[in-house]
Protein backbone atom coordinates (compact mmCIF):
# COMPACT_ATOMS: atom_id res chain seq x y z
CA UNK A 1 0.00 0.00 0.00
CA UNK A 2 1.22 3.53 -0.76
CA UNK A 3 1.24 5.29 2.62
CA UNK A 4 1.93 9.53 2.54
CA UNK A 5 3.07 11.02 6.17
CA UNK A 6 2.43 14.74 5.89
CA UNK A 7 5.14 15.87 8.63
CA UNK A 8 6.05 19.33 9.96
CA UNK A 9 9.76 21.63 10.83
CA UNK A 10 9.04 23.49 14.46
CA UNK A 11 10.94 25.36 16.57
CA UNK A 12 12.52 22.46 18.72
CA UNK A 13 10.70 21.87 21.75
CA UNK A 14 14.07 21.29 23.93
CA UNK A 15 15.74 24.42 22.55
CA UNK A 16 15.51 28.10 23.18
CA UNK A 17 11.91 29.51 21.82
CA UNK A 18 11.43 33.31 20.37
CA UNK A 19 9.15 35.25 18.42
CA UNK A 20 9.86 37.13 15.44
CA UNK A 21 9.58 40.95 15.37
CA UNK A 22 6.80 39.94 13.29
CA UNK A 23 5.00 37.96 15.66
CA UNK A 24 6.13 34.71 13.84
CA UNK A 25 7.61 32.07 15.38
CA UNK A 26 11.18 31.71 15.32
CA UNK A 27 12.29 29.25 13.12
CA UNK A 28 15.98 30.43 12.49
CA UNK A 29 17.26 28.77 15.93
CA UNK A 30 17.01 25.26 16.85
CA UNK A 31 14.89 23.00 14.67
CA UNK A 32 13.07 19.69 14.98
CA UNK A 33 10.97 17.07 13.20
CA UNK A 34 7.47 17.75 15.14
CA UNK A 35 7.32 14.96 17.53
CA UNK A 36 4.18 14.20 16.71
CA UNK A 37 4.84 13.67 13.29
CA UNK A 38 7.05 10.85 14.25
CA UNK A 39 4.50 8.89 15.65
CA UNK A 40 3.07 9.31 12.22
CA UNK A 41 5.60 8.19 10.87
CA UNK A 42 6.52 5.31 13.27
CA UNK A 43 2.49 3.89 12.16
CA UNK A 44 3.27 4.38 8.40
CA UNK A 45 6.15 2.34 9.14
CA UNK A 46 4.42 -0.73 10.69
CA UNK A 47 1.53 -0.66 8.22
CA UNK A 48 4.54 -1.17 5.34
CA UNK A 49 6.16 -3.91 7.86
CA UNK A 50 2.75 -5.76 7.99
CA UNK A 51 1.31 -4.81 4.54
CA UNK A 52 4.44 -4.26 2.19
CA UNK A 53 4.22 -0.67 0.17
CA UNK A 54 5.74 2.32 0.20
CA UNK A 55 5.99 5.47 2.86
CA UNK A 56 5.92 9.14 1.10
CA UNK A 57 7.26 11.92 3.62
CA UNK A 58 5.63 15.25 2.30
CA UNK A 59 6.71 18.66 3.99
CA UNK A 60 5.92 22.22 3.64
CA UNK A 61 8.52 24.49 4.49
CA UNK A 62 11.77 26.51 4.24
CA UNK A 63 14.87 24.93 2.23
CA UNK A 64 16.38 23.53 5.72
CA UNK A 65 13.01 21.71 6.32
CA UNK A 66 15.20 18.62 4.78
CA UNK A 67 16.38 17.95 7.75
CA UNK A 68 13.07 17.04 9.31
CA UNK A 69 12.24 14.72 5.91
CA UNK A 70 15.75 13.73 6.26
CA UNK A 71 15.13 12.38 9.62
CA UNK A 72 12.09 10.13 8.73
CA UNK A 73 13.85 8.83 5.91
CA UNK A 74 16.54 7.91 8.44
CA UNK A 75 13.74 6.20 10.33
CA UNK A 76 12.58 4.08 7.28
CA UNK A 77 10.74 6.31 5.00
CA UNK A 78 11.45 6.28 1.16
CA UNK A 79 11.27 9.30 -0.35
CA UNK A 80 10.32 12.78 0.43
CA UNK A 81 8.53 15.81 -0.93
CA UNK A 82 9.60 19.67 -0.04
CA UNK A 83 7.07 22.12 -0.56
CA UNK A 84 9.37 25.41 -0.25
CA UNK A 85 8.31 28.76 -2.26
CA UNK A 86 8.11 32.09 -0.73
CA UNK A 87 4.52 32.40 -1.81
CA UNK A 88 4.25 29.84 0.96
CA UNK A 89 5.54 31.97 4.10
CA UNK A 90 3.65 32.43 6.97
CA UNK A 91 1.02 30.28 5.73
CA UNK A 92 -2.23 29.79 7.36
CA UNK A 93 -3.56 26.42 8.18
CA UNK A 94 -6.16 26.50 4.86
CA UNK A 95 -3.56 27.12 2.62
CA UNK A 96 -0.76 24.36 4.54
CA UNK A 97 -3.28 22.22 3.99
CA UNK A 98 -4.02 23.15 0.13
CA UNK A 99 -0.30 22.88 -0.23
CA UNK A 100 0.11 19.73 1.09
CA UNK A 101 -3.08 18.43 -0.81
CA UNK A 102 -1.91 19.20 -4.31
CA UNK A 103 1.24 17.48 -3.59
CA UNK A 104 -0.30 14.45 -2.38
CA UNK A 105 -2.97 13.97 -4.48
CA UNK A 106 -1.18 12.99 -7.57
CA UNK A 107 0.54 10.01 -5.20
CA UNK A 108 -2.70 8.26 -5.24
CA UNK A 109 -2.03 7.07 -1.87
CA UNK A 110 -4.18 4.36 0.32
CA UNK A 111 -3.58 6.35 3.32
CA UNK A 112 -2.17 9.47 4.12
CA UNK A 113 -1.39 9.99 7.61
CA UNK A 114 -0.55 13.50 10.04
CA UNK A 115 -0.10 14.09 13.50
CA UNK A 116 -3.42 15.61 15.78
CA UNK A 117 -1.56 18.58 16.08
CA UNK A 118 2.05 20.89 15.74
CA UNK A 119 4.16 21.62 18.43
CA UNK A 120 4.20 25.28 17.66
CA UNK A 121 1.08 26.06 15.72
CA UNK A 122 -1.49 23.89 17.29
CA UNK A 123 -3.98 24.55 15.96
CA UNK A 124 -4.91 21.29 14.91
CA UNK A 125 -7.12 22.15 11.85
CA UNK A 126 -4.72 20.62 8.84
CA UNK A 127 -5.81 17.01 8.99
CA UNK A 128 -9.38 17.86 8.76
CA UNK A 129 -8.88 20.67 5.57
CA UNK A 130 -6.44 17.84 4.52
CA UNK A 131 -9.27 15.28 3.97
CA UNK A 132 -11.68 17.43 2.89
CA UNK A 133 -9.49 19.01 -0.23
CA UNK A 134 -8.46 15.63 -0.62
CA UNK A 135 -11.93 13.90 -0.74
CA UNK A 136 -11.00 11.44 2.47
CA UNK A 137 -12.58 10.08 5.27
CA UNK A 138 -11.08 11.39 8.65
CA UNK A 139 -9.94 8.90 11.56
CA UNK A 140 -9.39 11.46 13.89
CA UNK A 141 -7.30 11.53 17.47
CA UNK A 142 -6.69 7.75 16.17
CA UNK A 143 -4.03 5.96 19.46
CA UNK A 144 -4.11 2.69 17.53
CA UNK A 145 -4.29 1.47 13.95
CA UNK A 146 -5.08 -1.08 12.21
CA UNK A 147 -5.30 -2.04 8.27
CA UNK A 148 -6.95 -5.14 6.70
CA UNK A 149 -7.69 -5.73 3.12
CA UNK A 150 -8.76 -2.38 1.95
CA UNK A 151 -10.57 -0.89 5.45
CA UNK A 152 -9.20 0.33 8.20
CA UNK A 153 -9.90 0.19 11.99
CA UNK A 154 -8.96 2.76 14.74
CA UNK A 155 -9.45 3.64 18.05
CA UNK A 156 -10.22 6.82 18.62
CA UNK A 157 -9.36 8.54 21.90
CA UNK A 158 -12.03 10.56 23.21
CA UNK A 159 -12.46 12.08 27.23
CA UNK A 160 -13.08 9.11 28.85
CA UNK A 161 -12.33 6.36 26.38
CA UNK A 162 -12.09 5.61 23.13
CA UNK A 163 -14.95 4.97 19.76
CA UNK A 164 -13.61 2.07 17.07
CA UNK A 165 -14.17 3.84 14.00
CA UNK A 166 -14.03 1.92 10.43
CA UNK A 167 -13.53 3.28 6.90
CA UNK A 168 -13.08 1.86 3.75
CA UNK A 169 -9.38 3.43 2.30
CA UNK A 170 -8.01 5.47 0.80
CA UNK A 171 -8.29 7.75 4.16
CA UNK A 172 -6.93 10.03 6.03
CA UNK A 173 -5.88 9.31 9.87
CA UNK A 174 -4.41 11.39 12.68
CA UNK A 175 -2.76 9.62 15.37
CA UNK A 176 -1.71 10.42 19.11
CA UNK A 177 0.94 9.30 20.65
CA UNK A 178 -0.77 6.13 22.36
CA UNK A 179 0.27 4.34 18.65
CA UNK A 180 3.00 3.53 20.53
CA UNK A 181 7.04 4.53 21.02
CA UNK A 182 8.25 5.40 17.19
CA UNK A 183 11.91 3.76 16.64
CA UNK A 184 15.20 5.56 16.50
CA UNK A 185 16.80 5.88 13.54
CA UNK A 186 19.66 3.59 13.28
CA UNK A 187 22.94 3.76 11.91
CA UNK A 188 22.41 2.01 9.13
CA UNK A 189 19.10 3.97 8.40
CA UNK A 190 21.07 7.08 8.42
CA UNK A 191 23.47 5.97 5.93
CA UNK A 192 20.11 4.61 3.77
CA UNK A 193 18.10 8.06 3.93
CA UNK A 194 21.44 9.75 2.48
CA UNK A 195 20.86 8.32 -0.84
CA UNK A 196 17.23 8.68 -0.56
CA UNK A 197 15.59 11.41 -2.98
CA UNK A 198 13.78 14.16 -1.90
CA UNK A 199 12.23 15.98 -4.49
CA UNK A 200 11.55 19.71 -3.71
CA UNK A 201 8.68 21.39 -5.89
CA UNK A 202 7.68 24.46 -5.51
CA UNK A 203 3.95 27.00 -5.01
CA UNK A 204 3.98 27.72 -9.24
CA UNK A 205 4.34 23.95 -9.71
CA UNK A 206 1.42 23.10 -7.46
CA UNK A 207 -0.38 26.29 -8.73
CA UNK A 208 -0.82 26.97 -5.55
CA UNK A 209 -1.63 30.81 -4.61
CA UNK A 210 -1.46 32.66 -1.24
CA UNK A 211 -5.08 33.32 -1.19
CA UNK A 212 -6.65 35.68 1.70
CA UNK A 213 -5.67 34.41 4.70
CA UNK A 214 -8.48 34.04 7.54
CA UNK A 215 -7.06 36.43 10.06
CA UNK A 216 -5.56 39.55 10.09
CA UNK A 217 -2.85 39.51 13.61
CA UNK A 218 -3.77 43.06 15.07
CA UNK A 219 -1.22 42.58 18.18
CA UNK A 220 0.71 40.26 20.61
CA UNK A 221 0.93 40.45 24.05
CA UNK A 222 2.39 38.51 27.56
CA UNK A 223 -0.52 36.58 28.95
CA UNK A 224 -1.44 37.99 32.09
CA UNK A 225 0.77 36.70 34.17
CA UNK A 226 -0.20 35.14 38.03
CA UNK A 227 1.15 37.20 40.80
CA UNK A 228 4.15 35.65 42.03
CA UNK A 229 3.03 33.36 44.95
CA UNK A 230 4.84 31.39 47.88
CA UNK A 231 8.20 29.84 47.02
CA UNK A 232 9.31 27.54 50.45
CA UNK A 233 11.59 24.61 50.86
CA UNK A 234 10.60 21.38 52.38
CA UNK A 235 12.64 20.25 55.76
CA UNK A 236 10.98 17.00 55.50
CA UNK A 237 7.78 18.49 57.23
CA UNK A 238 6.93 21.55 56.75
CA UNK A 239 5.92 21.40 53.55
CA UNK A 240 3.21 19.30 53.68
CA UNK A 241 2.16 21.68 56.51
CA UNK A 242 2.56 24.43 54.87
CA UNK A 243 0.01 22.56 51.96
CA UNK A 244 -2.64 21.56 54.24
CA UNK A 245 -2.75 25.67 55.56
CA UNK A 246 -3.72 26.04 52.40
CA UNK A 247 -6.08 23.68 51.35
CA UNK A 248 -7.63 24.85 54.61
CA UNK A 249 -7.66 28.52 53.39
CA UNK A 250 -8.77 27.28 50.31
CA UNK A 251 -12.04 25.02 52.22
CA UNK A 252 -11.38 22.08 50.49
CA UNK A 253 -10.57 20.13 54.09
CA UNK B 1 -26.59 43.21 15.08
CA UNK B 2 -23.89 40.34 14.23
CA UNK B 3 -25.86 36.78 13.39
CA UNK B 4 -23.97 34.72 14.75
CA UNK B 5 -24.39 31.19 15.31
CA UNK B 6 -22.82 28.52 17.74
CA UNK B 7 -22.61 24.97 16.79
CA UNK B 8 -24.03 22.97 19.40
CA UNK B 9 -21.91 19.03 19.75
CA UNK B 10 -24.34 16.43 20.99
CA UNK B 11 -21.58 13.44 22.02
CA UNK B 12 -23.23 10.41 23.00
CA UNK B 13 -26.64 12.05 22.81
CA UNK B 14 -25.88 14.54 25.53
CA UNK B 15 -25.53 18.29 24.62
CA UNK B 16 -21.54 18.90 25.05
CA UNK B 17 -21.40 22.38 27.31
CA UNK B 18 -19.30 24.41 26.10
CA UNK B 19 -21.71 25.14 23.80
CA UNK B 20 -23.48 26.72 26.33
CA UNK B 21 -20.37 28.94 27.35
CA UNK B 22 -19.98 29.75 23.96
CA UNK B 23 -23.54 31.15 24.10
CA UNK B 24 -23.66 32.60 27.21
CA UNK B 25 -20.11 35.16 25.52
CA UNK B 26 -22.17 36.26 22.18
CA UNK B 27 -25.44 36.98 23.00
CA UNK B 28 -23.12 39.74 24.12
CA UNK B 29 -22.49 40.36 20.80
CA UNK B 30 -25.74 39.85 18.72
CA UNK B 31 -28.70 37.17 18.10
CA UNK B 32 -27.57 33.36 18.73
CA UNK B 33 -28.77 30.81 16.89
CA UNK B 34 -27.75 27.51 18.08
CA UNK B 35 -27.45 24.53 15.43
CA UNK B 36 -27.36 20.78 17.33
CA UNK B 37 -26.98 17.51 15.36
CA UNK B 38 -27.60 13.96 16.48
CA UNK B 39 -30.29 12.20 18.77
CA UNK B 40 -30.45 13.89 21.93
CA UNK B 41 -30.32 17.49 20.31
CA UNK B 42 -34.28 18.24 20.52
CA UNK B 43 -33.45 17.84 24.50
CA UNK B 44 -30.57 20.00 24.78
CA UNK B 45 -33.35 22.79 23.17
CA UNK B 46 -34.29 24.19 27.06
CA UNK B 47 -30.54 24.50 27.97
CA UNK B 48 -29.63 26.10 24.42
CA UNK B 49 -32.53 28.65 24.87
CA UNK B 50 -31.88 29.54 28.77
CA UNK B 51 -28.41 30.29 28.10
CA UNK B 52 -29.54 32.76 25.13
CA UNK B 53 -30.02 30.80 21.49
CA UNK B 54 -33.09 32.87 20.31
CA UNK B 55 -33.81 30.13 17.83
CA UNK B 56 -32.29 26.24 17.34
CA UNK B 57 -31.72 24.23 14.56
CA UNK B 58 -31.53 20.58 15.26
CA UNK B 59 -32.04 17.22 13.75
CA UNK B 60 -32.46 13.84 15.95
CA UNK B 61 -31.27 11.91 12.55
CA UNK B 62 -29.23 9.30 13.60
CA UNK B 63 -26.27 9.47 11.26
CA UNK B 64 -24.60 12.47 13.22
CA UNK B 65 -24.33 10.02 16.15
CA UNK B 66 -22.95 7.03 13.84
CA UNK B 67 -20.42 8.86 11.72
CA UNK B 68 -17.69 11.19 11.81
CA UNK B 69 -17.41 14.67 10.61
CA UNK B 70 -18.74 14.34 7.20
CA UNK B 71 -22.67 14.45 7.52
CA UNK B 72 -22.14 17.53 9.75
CA UNK B 73 -20.01 19.21 7.64
CA UNK B 74 -22.72 18.85 4.53
CA UNK B 75 -25.50 20.42 6.47
CA UNK B 76 -23.39 23.17 8.39
CA UNK B 77 -21.82 24.17 4.90
CA UNK B 78 -25.52 24.57 3.17
CA UNK B 79 -26.72 26.31 5.89
CA UNK B 80 -24.31 28.88 5.64
CA UNK B 81 -24.58 29.23 2.25
CA UNK B 82 -28.07 29.46 2.39
CA UNK B 83 -28.23 31.96 5.26
CA UNK B 84 -24.86 33.70 5.66
CA UNK B 85 -24.51 34.21 9.37
CA UNK B 86 -21.35 36.51 10.15
CA UNK B 87 -20.27 34.06 12.69
CA UNK B 88 -20.31 30.13 13.34
CA UNK B 89 -18.43 29.42 16.90
CA UNK B 90 -17.51 26.17 17.79
CA UNK B 91 -15.92 24.40 20.84
CA UNK B 92 -12.22 23.15 19.98
CA UNK B 93 -13.14 19.82 21.32
CA UNK B 94 -12.05 16.66 18.72
CA UNK B 95 -15.37 15.86 17.26
CA UNK B 96 -16.38 20.04 16.59
CA UNK B 97 -12.46 20.53 15.58
CA UNK B 98 -12.80 18.18 12.92
CA UNK B 99 -16.43 19.53 11.69
CA UNK B 100 -14.80 23.16 11.50
CA UNK B 101 -11.94 21.99 9.66
CA UNK B 102 -13.25 20.41 6.69
CA UNK B 103 -16.11 23.42 7.06
CA UNK B 104 -13.53 25.71 6.47
CA UNK B 105 -11.84 23.83 3.63
CA UNK B 106 -15.41 23.41 2.11
CA UNK B 107 -16.16 26.84 2.21
CA UNK B 108 -12.52 28.16 1.21
CA UNK B 109 -12.36 30.47 4.23
CA UNK B 110 -9.98 29.01 6.47
CA UNK B 111 -10.54 29.94 10.21
CA UNK B 112 -9.26 31.13 13.76
CA UNK B 113 -8.75 27.85 15.97
CA UNK B 114 -7.93 27.70 19.92
CA UNK B 115 -9.23 30.83 20.73
CA UNK B 116 -9.88 31.95 24.75
CA UNK B 117 -11.32 35.26 23.88
CA UNK B 118 -13.65 37.07 21.70
CA UNK B 119 -15.46 40.14 20.92
CA UNK B 120 -17.52 41.13 17.98
CA UNK B 121 -18.16 44.73 17.32
CA UNK B 122 -19.23 47.05 13.73
CA UNK B 123 -15.58 46.55 13.05
CA UNK B 124 -15.54 42.85 13.23
CA UNK B 125 -14.98 39.55 15.09
CA UNK B 126 -11.57 39.71 17.32
CA UNK B 127 -10.19 36.37 19.21
CA UNK B 128 -7.99 36.13 21.66
CA UNK B 129 -5.46 33.28 21.00
CA UNK B 130 -3.20 31.54 23.47
CA UNK B 131 0.56 32.13 21.59
CA UNK B 132 3.56 30.05 22.35
CA UNK B 133 1.81 27.67 24.59
CA UNK B 134 0.10 30.52 26.41
CA UNK B 135 2.89 32.33 27.64
CA UNK B 136 1.58 35.14 25.04
CA UNK B 137 -1.99 36.33 23.83
CA UNK B 138 -2.40 37.21 19.88
CA UNK B 139 -5.85 39.09 18.87
CA UNK B 140 -6.56 38.02 15.39
CA UNK B 141 -8.98 39.82 13.03
CA UNK B 142 -11.20 37.47 11.04
CA UNK B 143 -10.57 38.05 7.63
CA UNK B 144 -13.33 36.58 5.83
CA UNK B 145 -17.17 35.96 6.16
CA UNK B 146 -18.16 34.06 7.54
CA UNK B 147 -15.57 34.01 10.62
CA UNK B 148 -15.57 30.56 11.84
CA UNK B 149 -14.09 30.48 15.41
CA UNK B 150 -12.96 27.62 17.57
CA UNK B 151 -12.90 28.39 21.06
CA UNK B 152 -11.17 26.58 23.79
CA UNK B 153 -13.70 25.06 26.39
CA UNK B 154 -13.84 27.08 29.87
CA UNK B 155 -12.85 30.19 27.89
CA UNK B 156 -16.24 31.07 29.69
CA UNK B 157 -18.33 30.57 32.60
CA UNK B 158 -22.25 29.75 31.36
CA UNK B 159 -24.75 31.70 32.92
CA UNK B 160 -28.31 31.32 31.68
CA UNK B 161 -30.26 34.58 30.51
CA UNK B 162 -33.61 32.99 29.74
CA UNK B 163 -35.74 34.03 26.97
CA UNK B 164 -38.12 32.52 23.88
CA UNK B 165 -36.95 30.06 21.57
CA UNK B 166 -37.87 29.37 17.81
CA UNK B 167 -37.50 25.57 17.17
CA UNK B 168 -36.64 24.88 13.71
CA UNK B 169 -36.25 20.98 12.80
CA UNK B 170 -33.95 20.61 10.25
CA UNK B 171 -35.37 17.93 7.38
CA UNK B 172 -31.92 16.26 6.62
CA UNK B 173 -31.18 13.92 3.80
CA UNK B 174 -27.91 12.60 4.53
CA UNK B 175 -25.24 12.10 1.41
CA UNK B 176 -24.28 8.28 1.19
CA UNK B 177 -21.05 9.95 -0.03
CA UNK B 178 -20.50 11.55 2.98
CA UNK B 179 -21.02 7.86 5.31
CA UNK B 180 -17.83 6.76 5.60
CA UNK B 181 -15.95 7.04 9.14
CA UNK B 182 -18.34 5.17 11.04
CA UNK B 183 -18.72 5.12 14.66
CA UNK B 184 -19.15 0.93 15.35
CA UNK B 185 -18.14 0.81 18.98
CA UNK B 186 -17.73 2.82 22.24
CA UNK B 187 -15.83 2.15 25.07
CA UNK B 188 -15.44 3.98 28.24
CA UNK B 189 -12.10 3.13 30.30
CA UNK B 190 -12.32 5.81 33.05
CA UNK B 191 -13.87 4.90 35.79
CA UNK B 192 -13.39 8.05 37.34
CA UNK B 193 -15.26 8.64 41.18
CA UNK B 194 -14.94 12.67 40.12
CA UNK B 195 -15.31 13.56 36.39
CA UNK B 196 -11.77 15.44 36.03
CA UNK B 197 -13.12 18.40 34.29
CA UNK B 198 -15.90 19.15 37.06
CA UNK B 199 -13.23 18.27 40.14
CA UNK B 200 -13.00 21.41 42.83
CA UNK B 201 -9.68 19.68 43.32
CA UNK B 202 -6.93 18.23 40.79
CA UNK B 203 -3.92 16.23 41.73
CA UNK B 204 -1.79 16.23 38.59
CA UNK B 205 1.69 14.52 38.00
CA UNK B 206 4.10 14.59 36.12
CA UNK B 207 7.50 12.83 35.05
CA UNK B 208 8.72 13.66 38.53
CA UNK B 209 7.30 10.99 40.12
CA UNK B 210 9.99 8.51 38.55
CA UNK B 211 7.65 5.75 37.32
CA UNK B 212 3.73 4.60 36.82
CA UNK B 213 3.43 2.89 40.20
CA UNK B 214 3.99 6.01 42.06
CA UNK B 215 0.54 7.30 40.67
CA UNK B 216 -1.08 5.67 43.62
CA UNK B 217 -0.12 8.09 45.69
CA UNK B 218 -2.04 10.59 43.95
CA UNK B 219 -5.00 8.57 43.62
CA UNK B 220 -4.75 8.09 47.38
CA UNK B 221 -4.64 12.28 48.24
CA UNK B 222 -7.36 12.59 45.36
CA UNK B 223 -9.67 10.36 47.43
CA UNK B 224 -8.67 12.32 50.61
CA UNK B 225 -9.99 15.53 48.78
CA UNK B 226 -12.80 14.10 46.79
CA UNK B 227 -10.79 15.42 43.56
CA UNK B 228 -9.49 14.01 40.66
CA UNK B 229 -6.22 12.65 39.43
CA UNK B 230 -4.61 14.08 36.35
CA UNK B 231 -1.69 14.09 34.40
CA UNK B 232 0.79 15.79 32.36
CA UNK B 233 1.41 15.00 28.21
CA UNK B 234 4.60 13.71 28.81
CA UNK B 235 3.37 10.78 31.51
CA UNK B 236 0.62 10.24 29.14
CA UNK B 237 2.80 9.40 26.37
CA UNK B 238 5.07 7.44 28.25
CA UNK B 239 1.73 4.89 29.37
CA UNK B 240 1.92 5.53 32.77
CA UNK B 241 -1.62 6.46 32.90
CA UNK B 242 -4.73 7.11 30.20
CA UNK B 243 -5.31 9.75 28.03
CA UNK B 244 -8.41 10.84 29.54
CA UNK B 245 -6.02 12.03 32.44
CA UNK B 246 -4.15 14.35 29.96
CA UNK B 247 -4.44 18.46 31.16
CA UNK B 248 -3.09 21.16 28.53
CA UNK B 249 -3.24 22.09 25.22
CA UNK B 250 -4.05 18.70 23.67
CA UNK B 251 -5.95 17.42 27.20
CA UNK B 252 -8.11 19.09 29.09
CA UNK B 253 -8.98 22.37 30.55
CA UNK B 254 -9.45 22.40 34.01
CA UNK B 255 -10.53 25.63 36.36
CA UNK B 256 -10.74 23.78 39.87
CA UNK B 257 -10.57 25.51 43.21
CA UNK B 258 -7.52 23.96 44.33
CA UNK B 259 -4.68 22.56 41.42
CA UNK B 260 -1.55 20.32 43.25
CA UNK B 261 0.94 19.94 40.15
CA UNK B 262 3.17 17.39 41.77
CA UNK B 263 6.67 16.73 39.67
CA UNK B 264 5.43 18.28 36.81
CA UNK B 265 7.86 20.76 35.20
CA UNK B 266 4.91 23.08 34.35
CA UNK B 267 5.93 23.28 30.03
CA UNK B 268 3.44 25.63 28.26
CA UNK B 269 1.53 22.73 26.76
CA UNK B 270 0.50 21.47 30.10
CA UNK B 271 -0.26 25.10 32.01
CA UNK B 272 -2.72 26.43 28.82
CA UNK B 273 -4.85 23.45 30.09
CA UNK B 274 -4.98 24.23 33.77
CA UNK B 275 -4.07 28.51 34.16
CA UNK B 276 -7.33 29.15 35.26
CA UNK B 277 -7.18 27.48 38.32
CA UNK B 278 -8.35 29.09 41.41
CA UNK B 279 -5.20 28.17 43.43
CA UNK B 280 -2.04 26.33 42.21
CA UNK B 281 0.02 24.45 44.46
CA UNK B 282 3.36 22.95 43.12
CA UNK B 283 5.94 20.50 44.24
CA UNK B 284 8.75 20.02 42.59
CA UNK B 285 12.70 19.32 43.49
CA UNK B 286 14.04 21.84 40.75
CA UNK B 287 13.80 25.01 42.26
CA UNK B 288 14.15 26.43 38.74
CA UNK B 289 11.01 24.82 37.80
CA UNK B 290 8.58 26.89 35.27
CA UNK B 291 5.36 25.41 37.33
CA UNK B 292 7.08 27.47 40.66
CA UNK B 293 6.41 30.23 38.89
CA UNK B 294 2.88 30.34 38.01
CA UNK B 295 2.43 28.51 41.52
CA UNK B 296 0.33 30.47 44.43
CA UNK B 297 2.13 28.24 46.49
CA UNK B 298 5.63 26.35 45.24
CA UNK B 299 7.46 23.63 47.88
CA UNK B 300 10.66 22.64 46.30
CA UNK B 301 10.67 19.00 47.55
CA UNK B 302 10.18 15.65 46.82
CA UNK B 303 6.74 15.21 45.62
CA UNK B 304 7.13 10.93 46.62
CA UNK B 305 7.52 11.97 50.31
CA UNK B 306 5.29 15.14 50.70
CA UNK B 307 2.16 13.83 48.86
CA UNK B 308 1.47 11.32 51.29
CA UNK B 309 2.31 13.36 53.93
CA UNK B 310 -0.59 15.55 53.34
CA UNK B 311 -2.83 12.62 52.94
CA UNK B 312 -2.13 11.75 55.90
CA UNK B 313 -2.37 14.66 57.05
CA UNK B 314 -6.11 15.46 55.73
CA UNK B 315 -7.16 11.72 57.43
CA UNK B 316 -5.37 12.21 60.39
CA UNK B 317 -8.06 15.85 61.01
CA UNK B 318 -11.04 13.66 60.15
CA UNK B 319 -10.18 11.11 62.30
CA UNK B 320 -9.76 8.54 59.92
Amino acid sequence: MKIVVAIKQVPDPNGPQGLEADNRLTRSREVALDPGDEYGIEVALRLKESQGGEVVLVSMGPERARDALRKGLSMGADKGILISDTVLEGADALLTARALAAAIAPLAADLVVCGTESYDGSTGMVPPMLAEILGLPQLSAAGQVEVSGDSITVHRQTGDGHQVVEAALPALVSVTAAVGEPRYASLKGIMAARSKEISVVTGAALNLDAGRRAEVVEGVEDAEARPPGETLEDDGSNGAERILTALRACKVI
Amino acid sequence: MAKIWVYAEIKDGVLEGTALELLTCARKFGGVEAIALGPGSRASVPALSAHGASRVLFSEEAVFADYLAEPHTDVMAALVLERSPDLVLFGFTSDSRDVAGRLAARLGCGLISNGIGLEVDASGVRVQVPYFGGAKVATYRANQQPALVLIRPRSFAASESGGAVDLEELAVEPSPASLRARIVDRKIEASERVKLEDAKVVVAGGRGLGGAENFSLLEDLAEALGGAVGASRAVVDAGWVPYSTQVGQTGKTVTPEVYIAAGISGAMQHTVGMKGSKFVIAINRDKDAPILKIADLGIVGDALRIVPQVTQGIRDQRGT
